[in-house]
């Protein structure tokens, strides 16, 4: 070790901080200027810090599912009477739902209607809620990928019940997901039976907003959110939430995905509806869909998408 | 002599990784900055040459990088929290444990207050200032069980006896 005279280590001590100063706001001056900069730092992060979550995450998932088990033991006679009061409510609906299957397909077939082919997807847990103050993401574990990982950005990111976000960072072992709440969130959205269009914005709040509706067409009370086409970034009619006036008479979108409590999201990567929107280069995406959709067939399907 | 150096650093990066888990706690993501400004207030008060500042911009980088910040702004309060502490370190650490936490209301407030006014600059629009009251009311619970933790660490594992 070199020693060094005292008052030269006293300079030295007192010039640390403000030299630390200096280069963190440099730092920030360069992450302002380049985002791939914190793009790269933030995947390479994820892709460290995915199985060390993983390993813990398991154990507390573990418990919690007991503690809930025992908790639930207590009401199941109450419980029971409800489900099936509930179940028969469900099989009434679920015939009136055949009956419009078959109609919808009939209708279909009489208009010779061309599906669009079924996207391909696979399903990570959520190991990190990884938000901050003023933004709302979670970490994904995604399979590992051989190369062609950048295949997933953009890629669509639901859970059981509607749309959660959207991939935005893609490291070897983790996805980096934007929820829908986040303030830098803007998804192109379709109001109602008529699909009157709308921008969703996020607020950072548990409901995101609703702006840019047409003023002939404001949105309904209730009325069903679905993703839109509009610029190609999102496929058409996936279910998102429900309209909702708030008490300054402002609609929001109550979603329907559970967003404080994601454990699995089903990730849907449409590489051929990408636009120029999306927060990559178009080609790069292109480049590798066709070998990392291949790759995601394999990887475990937990049920088919529900749209 | 090990142990004294790391405790802190440890300590700080183990809490900021614990919190990451999906726990789905109320103001979970609320807790993540304030949990790190804490750490830099109480070891910057007590033991300032076992967090040095390198390793407080580190730590404010990691914030940074996981929680979708912009780059280098948690980095920057952090080390400018830390330089505000070791100058009130004068007052506060000869005073009451009421007093050193009155500061650490009011530095954190501050803190919350400066990461907003850059949200908004960098969103180029009024961001709600809801959250700075949140932290303020959190900070003001959030210390004395810190504290606990954290004077436990200070005269246990990173205690100077070990050296």
């Amino acid at each position: 070790m070199v020693r060094l005279s005292i008052p030269l280590r006293q300079v030295l001590s007192r010039l640390t901080l403000p030299t630390m100063l200096v280069v963190c706001l440099a730092v920030t001056l360069i992450g302002q200027a380049d985002q791939g900069v914190s793009n790269t730092l933030r995947a390479g992060l994820d892709d460290i810090l995915a199985p060390a979550y993983m390993l813990v995450s398991g154990p507390i998932r573990a418990v919690e599912h007991g503690t809930g088990a025992i908790g639930h033991l207590f009401t199941l006679s109450a419980e029971n009477a409800q489900l099936r009061e509930q179940n028969k409510e469900l099989l009434q609906w679920q015939e009136v739902a055949l009956a419009l299957q078959a109609q919808n397909a009939a209708l279909k077939a009489s208009l010779h209607f061309v599906p669009s082919a079924p996207p391909k997807f696979f399903t990570g847990e959520v190991v990190a809620d990884l938000g901050g103050v003023y933004t709302r993401s979670v970490l994904v574990l995604t399979p590992p990928a051989n190369g062609t990982a950048k295949a997933l950005i953009g890629a669509v990111a639901m859970d059981g019940r509607g749309l959660a976000g959207r991939v935005i960072d893609v490291g070897s072992r983790a996805a980096r997901v934007l929820l829908i709440t986040d303030i830098n969130s803007r998804i192109p959205v379709a109001i109602g039976a008529e699909g009157a269009p709308a921008l969703m914005v996020g607020n950072n709040g548990p409901d995101p907003i609703l702006t840019y509706w047409s003023t002939t067409q404001p949105p309904a009370e209730g009325a069903m959110v679905l993703t839109s086409a509009q610029a190609g970034a999102f496929p058409p009619g996936l279910p998102v939430g429900v309209v909702h006036y708030n008490d300054k008479n402002q609609p929001m979108v109550l979603p329907l995905a559970d967003l404080s409590t994601l454990r699995m999201l089903r990730l849907f990567s449409y590489p051929n509806e990408l636009s120029d929107l999306t927060p990559v280069p178009h080609d790069a995406v292109r480049e590798g869909a066709g070998a990392g959709l291949a790759d995601h067939r394999r990887v475990g399907h937990h049920g088919g998408p529900r749209f | 002599m090990a142990a004294r150096w790391f405790v802190p650093i440890i300590l700080l990066l183990l809490g900021l990784f614990i919190l990451g888990m999906p726990f789905g706690l109320p103001g979970q993501a609320m807790l993540r900055p304030l949990y790190a400004v804490g750490c830099v207030y109480f070891w910057s008060l007590y033991r300032p040459a076992s967090l040095p500042a390198p390793l407080v911009a580190l730590a404010g980088l990691l914030l940074d990088v996981l929680g979708l910040t912009p780059l280098g702004l948690w980095a920057v309060l952090l080390l400018l929290l830390q330089a505000a502490t070791q100058g009130l370190r004068r007052y506060l650490v000869p005073a009451t444990f009421l007093w050193v936490w009155a500061g650490f209301v009011v530095l954190a407030t501050a803190c919350a207050s400066l990461s907003w006014l850059v949200e908004c600059a960098v969103h180029h629009s009024f961001v709600t200032s809801f959250p700075i009251l949140c932290e303020c009311l959190l900070a003001v619970g959030f210390y004395p069980a810190l504290a606990i933790m954290l004077i436990r660490a200070h005269r246990g594992p990173a205690a100077l006896e070990h050296t």
